[in-house]
Protein backbone atom coordinates (compact mmCIF):
# COMPACT_ATOMS: atom_id res chain seq x y z
CA UNK A 1 0.00 0.00 0.00
CA UNK A 2 1.34 3.10 -0.45
CA UNK A 3 1.95 6.15 1.87
CA UNK A 4 -1.04 8.04 0.16
CA UNK A 5 -3.39 5.11 0.07
CA UNK A 6 -2.20 4.96 4.19
CA UNK A 7 -2.96 8.55 5.06
CA UNK A 8 -6.19 8.22 2.80
CA UNK A 9 -7.22 5.27 4.63
CA UNK A 10 -5.92 5.16 8.22
CA UNK A 11 -4.49 7.03 11.03
CA UNK A 12 0.15 7.52 11.32
CA UNK A 13 2.02 9.54 13.12
CA UNK A 14 5.45 9.51 13.36
CA UNK A 15 7.94 7.90 15.40
CA UNK A 16 11.68 9.22 15.85
CA UNK A 17 14.45 6.64 16.03
CA UNK A 18 17.93 6.73 15.80
CA UNK A 19 19.45 7.22 12.19
CA UNK A 20 21.85 4.30 13.00
CA UNK A 21 19.40 2.12 14.25
CA UNK A 22 16.87 2.85 10.70
CA UNK A 23 19.97 2.26 8.24
CA UNK A 24 20.50 -0.86 10.53
CA UNK A 25 16.57 -1.79 9.73
CA UNK A 26 16.78 -0.83 6.59
CA UNK A 27 19.72 -3.19 5.72
CA UNK A 28 18.18 -6.02 7.65
CA UNK A 29 14.81 -5.95 5.65
CA UNK A 30 16.08 -5.73 2.40
CA UNK A 31 15.07 -9.06 0.33
CA UNK A 32 12.51 -9.72 2.87
CA UNK A 33 8.33 -8.73 3.16
CA UNK A 34 9.11 -5.87 4.56
CA UNK A 35 8.73 -2.92 2.20
CA UNK A 36 9.57 -0.05 4.32
CA UNK A 37 11.35 0.76 7.57
CA UNK A 38 8.06 1.86 9.30
CA UNK A 39 6.00 -1.84 8.52
CA UNK A 40 9.01 -3.46 10.18
CA UNK A 41 9.11 -1.51 13.09
CA UNK A 42 4.79 -1.92 12.96
CA UNK A 43 5.43 -5.59 13.40
CA UNK A 44 8.26 -5.48 15.87
CA UNK A 45 6.19 -3.33 18.34
CA UNK A 46 2.60 -5.13 17.82
CA UNK A 47 4.41 -8.57 18.42
CA UNK A 48 6.24 -7.08 21.54
CA UNK A 49 3.07 -5.69 23.04
CA UNK A 50 1.25 -8.40 22.06
CA UNK A 51 3.75 -11.10 24.28
CA UNK A 52 3.18 -8.69 27.22
CA UNK A 53 -0.72 -8.17 27.42
CA UNK A 54 -0.44 -12.45 27.16
CA UNK A 55 1.12 -12.21 30.35
CA UNK A 56 -1.42 -10.16 32.42
CA UNK A 57 -4.43 -11.62 34.35
CA UNK A 58 -7.25 -13.61 32.62
CA UNK A 59 -10.48 -13.03 33.77
CA UNK A 60 -11.19 -14.56 37.48
CA UNK A 61 -15.08 -15.74 37.46
CA UNK A 62 -17.10 -15.66 40.90
CA UNK A 63 -16.92 -19.39 42.77
CA UNK A 64 -20.73 -19.16 41.97
CA UNK A 65 -21.14 -18.43 38.84
CA UNK A 66 -17.89 -20.93 38.50
CA UNK A 67 -19.69 -24.13 40.32
CA UNK A 68 -22.75 -22.91 38.27
CA UNK A 69 -20.72 -23.23 35.03
CA UNK A 70 -19.51 -26.68 35.88
CA UNK A 71 -22.99 -27.79 36.73
CA UNK A 72 -24.11 -27.52 32.72
CA UNK A 73 -20.84 -28.79 32.01
CA UNK A 74 -21.62 -31.82 33.74
CA UNK A 75 -25.46 -32.04 32.90
CA UNK A 76 -24.30 -31.91 29.02
CA UNK A 77 -21.64 -34.95 29.72
CA UNK A 78 -18.22 -32.60 29.36
CA UNK A 79 -17.13 -32.75 32.52
CA UNK A 80 -17.79 -36.00 34.89
CA UNK B 1 -4.71 -19.94 28.01
CA UNK B 2 -4.63 -16.97 26.11
CA UNK B 3 -6.44 -14.04 27.21
CA UNK B 4 -9.22 -13.23 25.82
CA UNK B 5 -8.48 -11.53 22.09
CA UNK B 6 -8.39 -7.71 22.36
CA UNK B 7 -7.84 -8.47 26.65
CA UNK B 8 -11.24 -8.97 27.50
CA UNK B 9 -14.04 -11.50 27.18
CA UNK B 10 -17.16 -9.54 26.68
CA UNK B 11 -20.70 -11.18 27.91
CA UNK B 12 -23.30 -8.53 27.05
CA UNK B 13 -26.45 -10.37 28.56
CA UNK B 14 -29.06 -8.85 30.29
CA UNK B 15 -31.91 -10.91 30.98
CA UNK B 16 -33.95 -8.88 33.36
CA UNK B 17 -34.50 -6.00 30.95
CA UNK B 18 -37.39 -5.93 28.37
CA UNK B 19 -37.92 -5.32 24.66
CA UNK B 20 -42.08 -4.71 25.29
CA UNK B 21 -42.82 -1.75 23.71
CA UNK B 22 -40.26 -1.65 21.65
CA UNK B 23 -40.08 -1.25 17.79
CA UNK B 24 -39.29 -4.92 16.71
CA UNK B 25 -37.17 -6.48 13.44
CA UNK B 26 -37.39 -9.86 12.86
CA UNK B 27 -33.61 -10.94 11.58
CA UNK B 28 -32.20 -13.83 10.31
CA UNK B 29 -31.17 -17.37 11.56
CA UNK B 30 -27.50 -15.97 11.24
CA UNK B 31 -27.99 -12.64 12.10
CA UNK B 32 -29.59 -14.10 15.57
CA UNK B 33 -26.25 -16.58 16.00
CA UNK B 34 -23.62 -13.50 15.50
CA UNK B 35 -25.76 -11.45 18.11
CA UNK B 36 -25.16 -14.42 20.47
CA UNK B 37 -21.63 -14.74 19.38
CA UNK B 38 -20.61 -10.64 20.62
CA UNK B 39 -22.99 -11.25 23.24
CA UNK B 40 -21.27 -14.66 24.83
CA UNK B 41 -17.84 -13.17 23.78
CA UNK B 42 -17.42 -15.31 20.91
CA UNK B 43 -16.38 -12.33 19.11
CA UNK B 44 -14.37 -10.75 21.62
CA UNK B 45 -13.59 -7.89 21.66
CA UNK B 46 -16.34 -6.12 20.03
CA UNK B 47 -19.58 -5.54 21.73
CA UNK B 48 -21.81 -4.68 19.05
CA UNK B 49 -22.23 -4.43 15.15
CA UNK B 50 -19.48 -2.39 13.79
CA UNK B 51 -19.50 1.34 13.58
CA UNK B 52 -17.84 2.97 10.33
CA UNK B 53 -13.91 3.28 11.80
CA UNK B 54 -13.85 -0.08 12.46
CA UNK B 55 -15.92 -1.19 9.27
CA UNK B 56 -13.45 0.81 7.46
CA UNK B 57 -10.05 -0.44 9.61
CA UNK B 58 -10.92 -3.93 9.04
CA UNK B 59 -11.61 -3.57 5.49
CA UNK B 60 -8.11 -1.39 4.83
CA UNK B 61 -6.02 -2.83 7.49
CA UNK B 62 -7.45 -5.95 8.92
CA UNK B 63 -7.40 -4.28 12.24
CA UNK B 64 -9.98 -3.10 14.65
CA UNK B 65 -9.77 0.72 14.87
CA UNK B 66 -7.81 -0.01 17.95
CA UNK B 67 -5.00 -2.04 16.02
CA UNK B 68 -6.52 -5.57 17.46
CA UNK B 69 -6.28 -7.85 14.64
CA UNK B 70 -10.05 -8.37 13.05
CA UNK B 71 -10.38 -9.68 9.40
CA UNK B 72 -14.13 -9.79 8.74
CA UNK B 73 -16.47 -7.38 8.84
CA UNK B 74 -19.33 -8.25 11.65
CA UNK B 75 -22.31 -5.39 10.46
CA UNK B 76 -25.82 -4.80 10.49
CA UNK B 77 -27.79 -3.94 7.11
CA UNK B 78 -30.94 -2.44 6.93
CA UNK B 79 -33.18 0.08 4.07
CA UNK B 80 -34.92 2.34 6.37
CA UNK B 81 -36.52 3.31 9.35
CA UNK B 82 -34.18 4.01 12.10
CA UNK B 83 -32.13 6.87 13.26
CA UNK B 84 -29.00 7.11 15.19
CA UNK B 85 -29.37 7.15 19.44
CA UNK B 86 -32.36 4.96 18.62
CA UNK B 87 -33.25 1.67 20.60
CA UNK B 88 -34.75 -1.33 18.73
CA UNK B 89 -35.74 -4.90 19.88
CA UNK B 90 -34.18 -7.55 17.52
CA UNK B 91 -36.40 -10.52 17.95
CA UNK B 92 -35.79 -13.86 15.63
CA UNK B 93 -37.54 -17.12 14.52
CA UNK B 94 -35.60 -19.22 16.97
CA UNK B 95 -36.92 -17.06 20.04
CA UNK B 96 -33.83 -14.85 20.44
CA UNK B 97 -34.13 -11.72 21.55
CA UNK B 98 -31.89 -8.81 21.93
CA UNK B 99 -31.86 -4.97 22.34
CA UNK B 100 -29.48 -2.83 19.81
CA UNK B 101 -28.81 0.43 20.56
CA UNK B 102 -27.99 1.87 17.06
CA UNK B 103 -24.55 4.68 17.60
CA UNK B 104 -24.51 5.52 13.96
CA UNK B 105 -25.93 5.03 10.55
CA UNK B 106 -23.67 5.16 7.61
CA UNK B 107 -23.64 3.92 3.82
CA UNK B 108 -21.01 1.68 2.35
CA UNK B 109 -19.77 0.95 -1.00
CA UNK B 110 -20.19 -2.94 -1.62
CA UNK B 111 -17.78 -3.39 -4.23
CA UNK B 112 -15.60 -2.49 -2.52
CA UNK B 113 -16.46 -4.82 0.69
CA UNK B 114 -16.44 -7.82 -1.83
CA UNK B 115 -12.92 -6.40 -2.91
CA UNK B 116 -11.32 -6.39 0.16
CA UNK B 117 -12.93 -9.18 1.94
CA UNK B 118 -13.39 -11.90 -0.71
CA UNK B 119 -10.58 -10.63 -3.24
CA UNK B 120 -13.24 -10.42 -6.09
CA UNK B 121 -16.11 -9.24 -7.29
CA UNK B 122 -17.43 -12.14 -8.72
CA UNK B 123 -21.29 -12.78 -8.01
CA UNK B 124 -20.81 -16.84 -8.22
CA UNK B 125 -18.48 -16.52 -4.76
CA UNK B 126 -21.08 -17.08 -2.14
CA UNK B 127 -19.79 -14.44 0.27
CA UNK B 128 -20.13 -11.63 -2.91
CA UNK B 129 -23.49 -12.46 -3.43
CA UNK B 130 -24.46 -12.39 0.00
CA UNK B 131 -22.57 -8.88 0.30
CA UNK B 132 -24.28 -7.29 -3.14
CA UNK B 133 -27.89 -8.53 -1.82
CA UNK B 134 -27.42 -6.70 1.30
CA UNK B 135 -29.43 -3.87 2.05
CA UNK B 136 -27.89 -0.09 1.41
CA UNK B 137 -27.58 0.96 4.89
CA UNK B 138 -25.00 0.00 7.91
CA UNK B 139 -26.06 0.45 11.51
CA UNK B 140 -23.26 -0.39 14.27
CA UNK B 141 -23.74 -0.05 17.47
CA UNK B 142 -23.79 -2.32 21.03
CA UNK B 143 -26.20 -5.10 21.38
CA UNK B 144 -27.43 -6.51 24.73
CA UNK B 145 -28.85 -10.17 24.92
CA UNK B 146 -32.17 -10.71 26.65
CA UNK B 147 -32.57 -14.45 25.45
CA UNK B 148 -30.81 -16.82 24.04
CA UNK B 149 -32.38 -18.71 20.54
CA UNK B 150 -33.91 -21.89 21.09
CA UNK B 151 -32.53 -24.32 18.92
CA UNK B 152 -31.22 -28.09 18.10
CA UNK B 153 -27.74 -28.76 19.22
CA UNK B 154 -27.83 -27.17 22.11
CA UNK B 155 -26.49 -29.75 23.74
CA UNK B 156 -23.16 -29.09 21.63
CA UNK B 157 -22.93 -25.36 22.47
CA UNK B 158 -20.58 -24.06 24.97
CA UNK B 159 -19.61 -20.51 25.10
CA UNK B 160 -15.90 -19.05 25.48
CA UNK B 161 -16.81 -18.88 29.17
CA UNK B 162 -17.66 -22.25 29.73
CA UNK B 163 -14.89 -23.93 27.28
CA UNK B 164 -12.13 -21.70 29.69
CA UNK B 165 -13.76 -23.39 32.66
CA UNK B 166 -13.74 -26.75 31.31
CA UNK B 167 -10.29 -26.88 29.91
CA UNK B 168 -9.06 -25.76 33.34
CA UNK B 169 -10.85 -28.31 34.63
CA UNK B 170 -9.30 -31.13 32.77
CA UNK B 171 -6.32 -29.39 32.93
CA UNK B 172 -5.28 -28.91 30.02
CA UNK B 173 -2.50 -25.89 29.23
CA UNK B 174 -2.49 -26.07 25.63
CA UNK B 175 -5.15 -27.11 23.48
CA UNK B 176 -5.36 -26.96 19.31
CA UNK B 177 -8.74 -25.95 17.87
CA UNK B 178 -9.62 -27.85 15.24
CA UNK B 179 -12.27 -25.92 12.73
CA UNK B 180 -14.34 -27.70 10.38
CA UNK B 181 -17.42 -27.73 7.82
CA UNK B 182 -17.47 -31.55 6.88
CA UNK B 183 -17.58 -34.74 7.93
CA UNK B 184 -14.55 -36.65 9.16
CA UNK B 185 -12.18 -38.75 7.05
CA UNK B 186 -8.73 -40.46 7.81
CA UNK B 187 -6.65 -37.38 6.63
CA UNK B 188 -8.73 -35.05 9.29
CA UNK B 189 -8.37 -37.82 11.56
CA UNK B 190 -4.79 -37.52 10.98
CA UNK B 191 -3.98 -33.95 11.25
CA UNK B 192 -6.10 -33.79 14.41
CA UNK B 193 -4.17 -36.24 16.08
CA UNK B 194 -1.12 -35.06 15.09
CA UNK B 195 -1.18 -31.61 16.46
CA UNK B 196 -2.91 -33.29 19.70
CA UNK B 197 0.24 -35.39 19.82
CA UNK B 198 2.13 -31.59 21.09
CA UNK B 199 -1.09 -30.47 23.36
CA UNK B 200 -3.26 -31.45 26.00
CA UNK B 201 -6.38 -31.58 24.02
CA UNK B 202 -7.94 -30.74 21.52
CA UNK B 203 -11.44 -28.83 20.42
CA UNK B 204 -12.91 -29.82 17.29
CA UNK B 205 -15.25 -27.30 16.86
CA UNK B 206 -18.02 -27.71 13.95
CA UNK B 207 -18.98 -24.71 12.20
CA UNK B 208 -23.13 -24.50 12.46
CA UNK B 209 -24.99 -22.42 9.81
CA UNK B 210 -25.70 -21.50 6.59
CA UNK B 211 -23.58 -23.59 3.60
CA UNK B 212 -23.91 -23.75 0.36
CA UNK B 213 -25.61 -26.75 -1.13
CA UNK B 214 -24.08 -30.00 -1.38
CA UNK B 215 -22.22 -29.27 1.76
CA UNK B 216 -23.05 -32.04 4.70
CA UNK B 217 -25.77 -31.46 6.99
CA UNK B 218 -24.90 -30.23 10.16
CA UNK B 219 -26.70 -33.39 12.25
CA UNK B 220 -24.85 -35.67 10.02
CA UNK B 221 -21.39 -34.09 10.82
CA UNK B 222 -22.33 -33.62 14.81
CA UNK B 223 -22.93 -37.44 14.01
CA UNK B 224 -20.05 -38.45 12.53
CA UNK B 225 -17.73 -36.42 14.81
CA UNK B 226 -19.18 -38.36 17.87
CA UNK B 227 -19.05 -41.47 16.24
CA UNK B 228 -15.20 -41.14 15.37
CA UNK B 229 -14.56 -39.41 18.50
CA UNK B 230 -16.16 -42.85 20.68
CA UNK B 231 -14.70 -45.43 19.00
CA UNK B 232 -10.82 -43.84 18.03
CA UNK B 233 -10.43 -40.58 20.81
CA UNK B 234 -9.25 -40.86 24.02
CA UNK B 235 -12.02 -39.37 26.17
CA UNK B 236 -10.16 -37.07 28.28
CA UNK B 237 -7.84 -35.44 25.13
CA UNK B 238 -11.05 -34.41 22.78
CA UNK B 239 -13.95 -31.84 23.30
CA UNK B 240 -16.69 -31.30 20.53
CA UNK B 241 -18.87 -27.96 20.63
CA UNK B 242 -20.36 -26.13 17.68
CA UNK B 243 -19.68 -22.89 16.26
CA UNK B 244 -23.06 -21.10 14.90
CA UNK B 245 -21.84 -18.71 12.51
CA UNK B 246 -22.12 -18.97 9.14
CA UNK B 247 -19.31 -19.68 6.69
CA UNK B 248 -18.40 -16.48 4.94
CA UNK B 249 -15.84 -18.30 2.18
CA UNK B 250 -13.46 -15.65 2.65
CA UNK B 251 -10.30 -18.10 2.50
CA UNK B 252 -7.48 -16.27 3.59
CA UNK B 253 -9.45 -13.36 5.86
CA UNK B 254 -11.48 -16.11 7.56
CA UNK B 255 -8.54 -18.18 8.55
CA UNK B 256 -7.60 -15.28 10.78
CA UNK B 257 -11.11 -15.17 11.68
CA UNK B 258 -11.51 -18.63 13.08
CA UNK B 259 -8.48 -18.42 15.04
CA UNK B 260 -9.70 -15.46 16.69
CA UNK B 261 -12.52 -17.22 18.20
CA UNK B 262 -10.70 -20.18 19.05
CA UNK B 263 -8.61 -17.82 20.68
CA UNK B 264 -11.79 -16.44 22.53
CA UNK B 265 -12.46 -20.24 23.39
CA UNK B 266 -9.11 -20.36 25.47
CA UNK B 267 -7.47 -22.30 22.87
CA UNK B 268 -3.90 -21.75 22.31
CA UNK B 269 -3.16 -23.43 18.67
CA UNK B 270 -5.41 -23.40 15.88
CA UNK B 271 -5.15 -25.85 12.70
CA UNK B 272 -4.88 -23.96 9.52
CA UNK B 273 -5.11 -26.88 6.64
CA UNK B 274 -5.15 -26.40 2.11
CA UNK B 275 -8.10 -24.02 1.55
CA UNK B 276 -9.12 -22.86 4.76
CA UNK B 277 -12.19 -21.80 4.17
CA UNK B 278 -12.13 -21.66 0.60
CA UNK B 279 -14.42 -22.21 -2.40
CA UNK B 280 -14.32 -22.71 -5.93
CA UNK B 281 -10.61 -21.34 -7.29
CA UNK B 282 -10.88 -17.57 -5.45
CA UNK B 283 -7.54 -18.71 -3.20
CA UNK B 284 -4.26 -20.32 -3.14
CA UNK B 285 -4.11 -23.43 -1.93
CA UNK B 286 -1.95 -21.97 0.63
CA UNK B 287 -3.06 -18.02 1.48
CA UNK B 288 -4.41 -19.12 4.22
CA UNK B 289 -1.29 -20.04 5.94
CA UNK B 290 0.51 -16.86 4.79
CA UNK B 291 -1.73 -14.64 6.13
CA UNK B 292 -0.63 -15.22 9.31
CA UNK B 293 2.58 -13.90 8.90
CA UNK B 294 1.17 -10.43 8.93
CA UNK B 295 0.14 -10.94 12.56
CA UNK B 296 2.41 -11.08 15.16
CA UNK B 297 -0.31 -10.13 17.49
CA UNK B 298 -2.77 -12.60 16.94
CA UNK B 299 -2.47 -14.54 20.12
CA UNK B 300 -3.02 -18.03 18.93
CA UNK B 301 -0.30 -19.89 17.05
CA UNK B 302 -1.11 -21.17 13.94
CA UNK B 303 -0.29 -24.93 13.07
CA UNK B 304 -0.39 -25.25 9.26
CA UNK B 305 -1.00 -28.74 7.55
CA UNK B 306 -0.49 -29.77 4.19
CA UNK B 307 -2.37 -32.72 2.79
CA UNK B 308 -2.38 -36.11 4.27
CA UNK B 309 -2.57 -39.35 1.74
CA UNK B 310 -2.66 -43.01 1.78
CA UNK B 311 0.73 -44.01 0.76
CA UNK B 312 0.61 -47.95 -0.72
CA UNK B 313 4.40 -48.52 -0.40
CA UNK B 314 4.49 -46.94 3.07
CA UNK B 315 1.49 -48.87 3.96
CA UNK B 316 0.34 -46.29 6.03
CA UNK B 317 -0.84 -42.44 6.29
CA UNK B 318 1.89 -39.74 5.35
CA UNK B 319 2.09 -36.79 4.01
CA UNK B 320 4.54 -34.97 1.25
CA UNK B 321 7.06 -33.90 4.02
CA UNK B 322 7.66 -37.24 5.11
CA UNK B 323 6.96 -40.11 2.37
CA UNK B 324 9.89 -40.52 -0.90
CA UNK B 325 7.54 -42.28 -3.24
CA UNK B 326 6.14 -41.11 -6.11
CA UNK B 327 2.37 -40.18 -6.64
CA UNK B 328 1.24 -43.51 -8.12
CA UNK B 329 1.54 -44.88 -5.14
CA UNK B 330 -0.66 -42.42 -3.34
CA UNK B 331 -4.67 -42.66 -2.39
CA UNK B 332 -5.98 -38.83 -1.77
CA UNK B 333 -8.27 -37.56 0.57
CA UNK B 334 -11.01 -36.04 -1.59
CA UNK B 335 -14.03 -34.79 0.08
CA UNK B 336 -15.24 -34.84 -3.43
CA UNK B 337 -14.43 -37.94 -4.20
CA UNK B 338 -15.74 -39.46 -0.53
CA UNK B 339 -18.98 -37.60 -0.85
CA UNK B 340 -19.56 -38.79 -5.05
CA UNK B 341 -19.06 -42.49 -3.05
CA UNK B 342 -21.51 -41.55 -0.76
CA UNK B 343 -24.51 -40.34 -2.99
CA UNK B 344 -23.68 -43.43 -4.60
CA UNK B 345 -24.51 -45.39 -1.90
CA UNK B 346 -20.80 -46.82 -1.60
CA UNK B 347 -19.09 -47.70 1.36
CA UNK B 348 -15.82 -45.70 0.95
CA UNK B 349 -13.01 -47.91 1.79
CA UNK B 350 -11.37 -47.95 5.54
CA UNK B 351 -8.50 -46.41 4.66
CA UNK B 352 -10.62 -43.15 3.58
CA UNK B 353 -13.15 -43.58 6.20
CA UNK B 354 -14.00 -45.18 9.55
CA UNK B 355 -16.69 -47.57 9.11
CA UNK B 356 -18.64 -46.52 12.25
CA UNK B 357 -18.12 -42.86 10.73
CA UNK B 358 -19.05 -44.07 6.95
CA UNK B 359 -22.28 -45.93 8.60
CA UNK B 360 -23.52 -43.04 10.27
CA UNK B 361 -23.60 -41.06 7.17
CA UNK B 362 -25.04 -43.87 5.25
CA UNK B 363 -27.77 -44.05 7.30
CA UNK B 364 -29.55 -40.57 6.33
CA UNK B 365 -31.72 -40.67 3.15
CA UNK B 366 -30.26 -37.84 1.98
CA UNK B 367 -27.14 -36.08 4.54
CA UNK B 368 -26.73 -33.01 2.03
CA UNK B 369 -27.72 -29.42 2.09
CA UNK B 370 -30.41 -29.49 -0.80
Amino acid sequence: MSEEKKEEKGKYTTVSIPTPLAEKIKKRIEGTGFNSISSYVTYVLRELLASMEEEEQEEVFSKEDEEKIKERLRALGYLD
Amino acid sequence: MPAPHGGKLVRRIDSSKSIEGMDRVEVSRDMAHDIENIANGVFSPLEGFMCSEDFESVLHHMRLANDVPWTIPIVFDFEDGFKEGDEVALVAENGMEAIFSIEEIYTYNKKEYAEKVFKTTDVAHPGVKKVMEMKEKLAGGKITLIKEGNEEFNKYYLKPYETRILFKEKGWRDIVAFQTRNVPHIGHEYVQKTALTFVDGIFINPIVGKKKKGDFKDEVILKAYDALIKHYYLKDRAVLAILKTEMRYAGPREAIFHAIVRKNFGCTHFIVGRDHAGVGNYYGPYEAHDIFNEFPDLGITPIFFRSFFYCKKCGGVVNEKICPHDKEHHIYYSGTKIREMLQRGETPPEIMMRREVAEIIMSYDNPFVE
